[in-house]
């Protein structure tokens, strides 16, 4: 369907609403207001053909062209065939730095203010350790001099892309799912901001935009996905995806790269070969929250010495 | 055509009805107006602001709104506490209350609905969840189940007191085999959306504090405390300006059911605070935030509930006393105390008491002392307003009826 019968069938719609003649008089107001009627009903994603799904790409890369001046490549790239990424932390190399955590927000349009990071790291006394992993023990607002600190070590939390899913279970329009490729994803146009999804991570993966987000045009990543790092606004729940705008391509997610310790690995868990499947295979490796029988595909383990 | 006509009629007439009244009557709605007007101004605010102003966080991201919800949930359930006896065993004393307890429910449903609607980030999107235009997740989400247990019961219960009160005014006898089947069905449906409501929460292994198999059932015994503790303080306050004759048989029949219903709560209670502080694991951090305050690693000591926690705990006690033993359920003023006690008991223990300890510590562990902003305390007074409103409206209509005063005028 071209852009023409796209907007015929938009016709349609107002003769379906009796409003033909009315549509200026509609339009005008609503528009003073922001309020946009083919974003209003804009369609679930995965409802959408191949046309609209064009159509929708189109108005975005001109609505965020005109909101920050500048060219974006929208995407809706799919995932892979035969691929199921999984993820793994060094927890003994990670140091504590936070770069992943600022990489992360660059790359994925965050909000600066209020500030909203998808990545928590936590601090632990080693000595807590003999308690075993016990959250209320870590500390997310450390800030020494220098990293890392004696007799602490650190423990970077995102989203884990569980198997089974408490928060897609939940959800009650079905705006975010698990992607073939494992990485569960929100549409953030059929969101709704009711916030199940954050009462039931148990990983606190899920952050809502409390206020309208600001990100300064100068900050902005114009490589986006649209069930990624596309902006987002006020009312909506985001989490990590795994940079789906680079994974997709083939490229490693933006923390990954950011990681000064290669305490971070990224891969195909189907393939044998891959690191990621490596790492499995050959260290000690653990899940958070395993009694929870989430499945994470985010994997913390033990590099160090050989198994 | 003809239902037609008689229905206009007694749409004016209710109308007529409503705007006409003692200088009481005008002071009472225009405080309720007052409150509305302070609500929806708060509302405003955080529609454009953003839920920014209320006092939630991430690691807290439910609160005063939500808390509310599963409190009124319940009092729209309690209606059938008082339903059951009298349609079904042909209970007298209490038959004249189950119109009022249908008209409450009727108010507390749509208070619910306001009290989830004002939570969520984009309400203008809501239909994404309806059927057929959106894309509801039903089976699998509790929400959406919740949003159809509370329509059909909002829907059945309007029907029995439209129909009701519109055969009242005709003058003519209620049909039995009507009105009857569908009494019956609000029974299961009232036990549903209190259980959906439950299942809500219990569904959320994140959350160890609700994911137990006891919070249905406690939600249910405390909505039989809380629903008829309101319903009998507005039959003391309707007898008082003169609108309604209840007898106190009727009264003191309905504490009696209170204190069954608040024997079994605290039963329930004392068995939920056994199991989580006999041998606390980890997931009992959030009791022990709630009866007692927590150390925080590195220092610092969370009261946190703790008084809130008592408070409640003495209220629904002394309420229990005071409903069970037959000498103090008989004095109307230790009967009105009892029900205030019950109430402010069950509002504390439900609502906020249920829902802050359940998100504290938050999943990963962190403390957040949450306390309602004003915004959110403003909204939901608004809220409170709009489903007293809605009351008022509804018994003023009934009551005219009941005097004779508003009654089709052509014989029938």
């Amino acid at each position: 369907m071209s852009s023409d019968s796209k907007r015929a069938s938009r016709r349609e719609f107002f003769k379906v609403l009796g409003a033909g003649a009315a549509t200026a008089a509609v339009t005008a107001p609503t528009a003073a207001l922001g309020f946009d009627l083919d974003t209003f009903f804009q369609k679930h994603f995965r409802r959408m053909d191949d046309d609209e799904l064009q159509a929708v790409i189109e108005r975005k890369a001109a609505e965020y062209a005109k909101t920050y001046g500048k060219e974006f490549t929208v995407k809706a790239t799919p995932a892979y065939e035969d691929v199921l990424f999984g993820y793994g932390l060094d927890i003994s190399r990670c140091i504590g730095c936070r770069r992943c955590v600022h990489a992360c927000v660059e790359e994925n349009n965050q909000s600066r203010d209020p500030e909203i990071q998808w990545i928590r790291v936590l601090e632990f006394e080693r000595e807590s350790a003999i308690r075993g992993i016990d959250l209320e023990a870590g500390n997310p607002y450390y800030d020494p001099e220098t990293v890392p600190q004696k007799d602490k070590f650190y423990m970077p939390i995102a989203c884990m892309q569980c198997e089974d899913s408490p928060c897609t279970n939940v959800c009650p329009t079905g705006a975010t799912w698990r992607s073939n490729d494992g990485i569960v994803v929100i549409d953030y146009d059929w969101c709704i901001g009711c916030r199940y999804c954050m009462a039931a991570c148990p990983y606190g993966a899920r952050h809502f935009n409390w206020k309208e987000p600001t990100l300064p045009a100068d900050e902005v990543n114009t490589n986006i996905h649209l069930l990624g790092n596309a902006p987002r606004k006020k009312g909506v729940v985001e989490k990590c995806h795994w940079c789906i705008h680079r994974t997709r391509e083939g490229k490693y997610p933006a923390c990954l790269e950011a990681c000064p310790v290669g305490a971070r690995k990224f891969g195909n868990l189907l393939d044998p070969d891959s690191e990621i499947r490596q790492i499995m295979a050959t260290k000690r490796t653990f899940v958070l929250k395993s009694e929870l029988g989430t499945n994470p595909k985010f994997f913390y383990f033990f590099g160090g010495a050989e198994r | 055509m003809n239902f037609i006509k008689g229905f206009f009629g007694f749409t004016v007439g209710s109308l007529r009805v409503v705007l006409k009244g003692t200088g009481a009557y005008y002071a009472w709605m225009a405080l309720l107006f007052v409150l509305m007007a302070v609500g929806g101004a708060a509302y405003l605010a955080q529609f454009s602001e953003g839920l920014g102003v209320t006092n939630l966080k991430d690691q807290l991201s439910w609160g005063f709104y939500i808390g509310n919800f599963a409190f009124l949930v319940g009092v729209a359930a309690a209606a059938v506490v008082l339903v059951i006896p009298a349609y079904v065993y042909g209970w007298k004393p209490t038959k004249e209350v189950v119109l009022l307890g249908e008209l409450m429910a009727v108010a507390a449903i749509v208070m619910c609905m306001l009290f989830v609607t004002v939570d969520v980030g984009r309400p203008e999107m809501v239909w994404h969840m309806m059927p057929f235009i959106g894309t509801p997740n039903f089976p699998f989400s509790m929400l959406t189940w919740d949003v159809l247990v509370l329509s059909a019961y909002l829907a059945v219960n309007l029907f029995v007191v439209t129909y009701l009160t519109y055969t009242s005014y005709l003058g003519r006898p209620y049909n039995a085999r009507l009105v009857l089947p569908i009494v019956f069905l609000s029974i299961p449906l009232a036990i549903g959306i209190h259980t959906v409501t439950a299942f809500l929460f219990v569904a959320l292994p994140a959350r160890p504090f609700w994911h137990g198999a006891i919070l249905a059932p406690r939600f249910i015994a405390s909505a039989f405390c809380s629903g008829p503790a309101l319903l009998l303080l507005i039959f003391m306050v309707l007898r008082k300006v003169g609108a309604f004759k209840i007898r106190d048989e009727a009264l003191v029949k309905v504490g009696e059911l209170m204190a069954y219903a608040m024997a079994v709560n605290l039963f329930l209670l004392g068995t939920e605070v056994f199991k989580e502080l006999y041998y606390p694991t980890a997931h009992s951090i959030h009791a022990e935030f709630q009866w007692f305050g927590i150390e925080e690693h590195g220092g610092g000591h969370h009261v946190g509930l703790a008084a809130w926690a008592w408070m409640a705990l003495s209220f629904n006690l002394t309420a229990f006393v005071l409903l069970a033993v037959p000498a103090f359920r008989h004095k109307t003023s230790l009967l009105t105390l009892g029900c205030v006690l019950a109430f402010c008991g069950v509002y504390i223990e439900k609502g906020m008491g249920l829902l802050l300890p359940g998100m504290t510590p938050g999943v990963l562990g962190e403390i957040y002392e949450y306390a309602p902003s004003a915004t959110e305390i403003a909204v939901g007074v608004g809220i409170w307003g709009t489903g007293a409103l809605l009351f008022t409206l509804m018994v003023k209509v009934t009551m005219a009826i009941n005097d004779g005063e508003f009654r089709r005028k052509s014989p029938a």
